[in-house]
């Protein structure tokens, strides 16, 4: 067992060099965040943070316009976690427990959303978000409906229909949501639960919405829950979309509002005010990874299957 | 709507779709439950059902369908940037792409990049977890620290990274210049592709280790007491025994970090290089972004989307594959 113990050593001081790592970049993060711009630039760097990361944070939010970002952060990520549950609970139950014409036409136009990330197609669904009512615009021309509408009213249809979600919240959350992982998961989840159930809703006349709401939704709150989790990570962090999306500063969210305080090559290296800032922007994702751990865990693992 | 029509019907007898089938095989969607994933007891209301789907079809419509079909479509013009003229080109904008230098290069090293980080962070990883699972003592603490990175965006760790190897007030950067080691990722490209993909793993060990310290535990305990009586020690009976049993997750996870490799790094880049210097870390997905909204070459950023669109599908084929094989072992 002499042996064991060794590699019982051994574990531990890669475990211990692992969580080293971790930290480490955390660690200089906290004591940059807490000194004040010329102590910062100092050689060498001060291994022992300094009395100012109080003072560093509030000069960051200030400066970041980090009350409003946050505010628009919870927003888009609520919105995400939200429209994205809902959404996929309801399309998850329609494909597992109807049958209806074209059922497997829906299964597969929703699934193979699963493709295409996003990251793929960043230009068109720019020009889709810009201008929303386009392929309306173009159903209408098609179809002859503008020309009916404009000679019976004098009315342009063309001219209603503009719909710009630029700088809107809406158009930083719609197309974030439109994919069908979380349906998957859900989907995967309904051809679990037992037959029995259903059938003895049914036999009691219960209808579609009270099965739903009385049976499905109370045995799907675990799963619900931990989705919710990885959701919220997800949205908290999203950058390109709000990246393209926004020109208006004040539509911004937390994490690209940090990406602004960084100092880029010219600028004053105020990079405490950036370390600072990273806590804050960091802090409500990790407050929940560690305060639920299990049921992230258990989200995680599931969103994989 | 009769009686008999609303009880049990196995969703089976749906009528012959031969090319969906063909995808539900090759993807393996629906095991063996039931063909078409319908429950046994369900509900006839089509009217109903469309209601439920619509939210979800209209988003999609909108945020996917479109998209994706302009995406494809823009790839095959070339649009006049005076009179917004469109005019068709057939495959000009491939040809013109894959003779680009850059293009190839930028190709490349997105090759070079994906492998390392996806296996360098799958290694990391699975040492971490096999330490997990043989350590007793402290292992909740260790797991709660190493799984922190999840929570942080890809774009952060890439400032903390820039931060730390910054060369003029980064204490790592500092760290490397007193040990008398060159070291200046705005100007030297093999410094700059380093740093980013020590920014890209950082951020995914996490993920990979929540999953292979979860299927280590799921290793039936019959078959590692079995091994410990032939005489296998602990590393032999992880090789022998555990690592085989999770080999479909480490697959898995091997899909799902070249997907985040390709993808999802596009927040490290910009906030460590911004793809330079010189192009020298312009990953595939940073330079869509970079030709499309930067330089508004909207023709060849759409031909870049369609051949990333190409390896995504591939790799989404590869990611059910991975899924269904996990499933099967049952870990």
């Amino acid at each position: 067992m002499n042996q064991d113990r060794t590699l019982n050593i051994v574990c531990h001081a890669i475990l211990v060099v692992g969580a080293v790592l971790v930290c480490l970049p955390l660690y200089f993060a906290f004591v940059a965040g807490s000194l004040t711009i010329v102590e910062v630039q100092q050689t060498p760097f001060p291994l022992l943070p300094g009395g100012h990361f109080f003072e560093n944070l509030a000069e960051s939010w200030s400066r970041g316009n980090f009350g409003r970002l946050f505010v628009n952060s919870i927003i888009i990520t609520g919105g995400i976690v939200i429209g994205k549950l809902v959404m996929s609970l309801l399309a998850a139950y329609a494909i597992t427990y109807f049958r209806f014409p074209f059922r497997m036409t829906a299964f597969w136009l929703i699934f193979v959303s699963l493709m295409l990330p996003v990251e793929v197609r960043i230009i068109p669904t720019y020009e889709a978000v810009a201008d929303a009512a386009g392929p309306l615009r173009w159903l209408a021309g098609v179809t002859g409906l503008s020309g009916l509408v404009e000679t019976l009213t004098g009315y342009r249809l063309e001219t209603a229909l503009q719909w710009n979600m630029v700088n809107t919240y809406r158009g930083l959350i719609l197309p974030l949501i439109a994919s069908a992982s979380a349906t998957f998961l859900f989907r995967q989840f309904f051809l679990t639960v037992p037959e029995e159930l259903c059938e003895a809703a049914r036999l009691d006349g219960a209808g579609p919405v009270k099965f739903f709401f009385d049976i499905l939704l109370p045995l799907s709150k675990v799963n619900i829950a931990a989705l919710a989790i990885i959701l919220f990570i997800y949205g908290w962090n999203q950058y390109l979309w709000p990246l393209l999306f926004t020109t208006d500063k004040d539509m911004a969210t937390a994490v690209l509002g940090l990406k602004q305080l960084v100092p880029v090559s010219d600028a004053e290296p105020a990079w405490n005010l950036a370390m600072a800032a990273t806590f804050v922007v960091l802090l409500p994702p990790a407050i929940i990874i560690i305060g639920l751990q299990g049921l992230f865990t258990r989200g995680l693992v599931d969103s994989g299957k | 709507m009769p009686a008999a029509d609303r009880t049990a019907t196995t969703g089976r007898g749906a009528p012959g779709r031969p090319f969906f089938f063909g995808i539900g095989r090759l993807l393996k969607l629906d095991g063996r439950r039931s063909a078409s994933g319908l429950k046994k007891a369900h509900f006839t209301q089509p009217w109903f059902a469309a209601g439920l789907l619509a939210p979800q079809l209209l988003i999609l419509l909108f945020f996917f369908f479109i998209p994706s079909y302009k995406a494809l479509s823009l790839a095959f013009v070339q649009i006049d940037p005076f009179g917004g003229r469109v005019l068709f080109v057939g495959f000009d904008n491939f040809r013109q792409l894959f003779g680009s230098a850059q293009y190839r290069y930028s190709a490349a090293f997105t090759l070079i990049f994906t492998a390392v980080v996806s296996i360098g962070t799958l290694l990391i990883a699975l040492v971490f977890a096999f330490a997990t699972d043989f350590v007793i003592r402290g292992r909740g603490l260790y797991k709660s620290v190493i799984l922190l990175p999840y929570a942080i965006a890809p774009v952060i760790s890439g400032v903390l990274w820039a931060f730390l190897f910054n060369p003029a007030v980064g204490p790592l950067a500092q760290l490397m210049h007193a040990l008398g080691l060159e070291w200046d990722p705005n100007r030297r490209p093999m410094d700059a592709q380093i740093l980013i993909i020590v920014a890209a793993i950082w951020k995914q060990i996490c993920y990979n280790y929540i999953f292979l310290v979860a299927s280590l535990l799921g290793v039936p305990q019959s078959l590692l007491e079995a091994a410990t009586l032939d005489g296998a020690r602990p590393i032999r009976r992880f090789f022998t025994v555990s690592l085989p049993l999770v080999m479909p997750v480490v697959f898995f996870l091997m899909v799902m970090n070249f997907i985040y490799a390709l993808f999802e790094t596009f927040g490290i880049v910009d906030a460590v290089t911004r793809g330079g210097p010189n192009g020298a870390t312009n990953i595939l997905v940073y330079k869509v972004f970079q030709d499309g909204f930067v330089l508004l070459d909207l023709g060849s950023s759409a031909a870049q989307s369609v051949v990333l669109m190409i390896v995504a599908v591939s790799f989404t084929v590869l990611q059910f594959r991975a899924i269904e094989r996990k499933v099967n072992y049952q870990v």
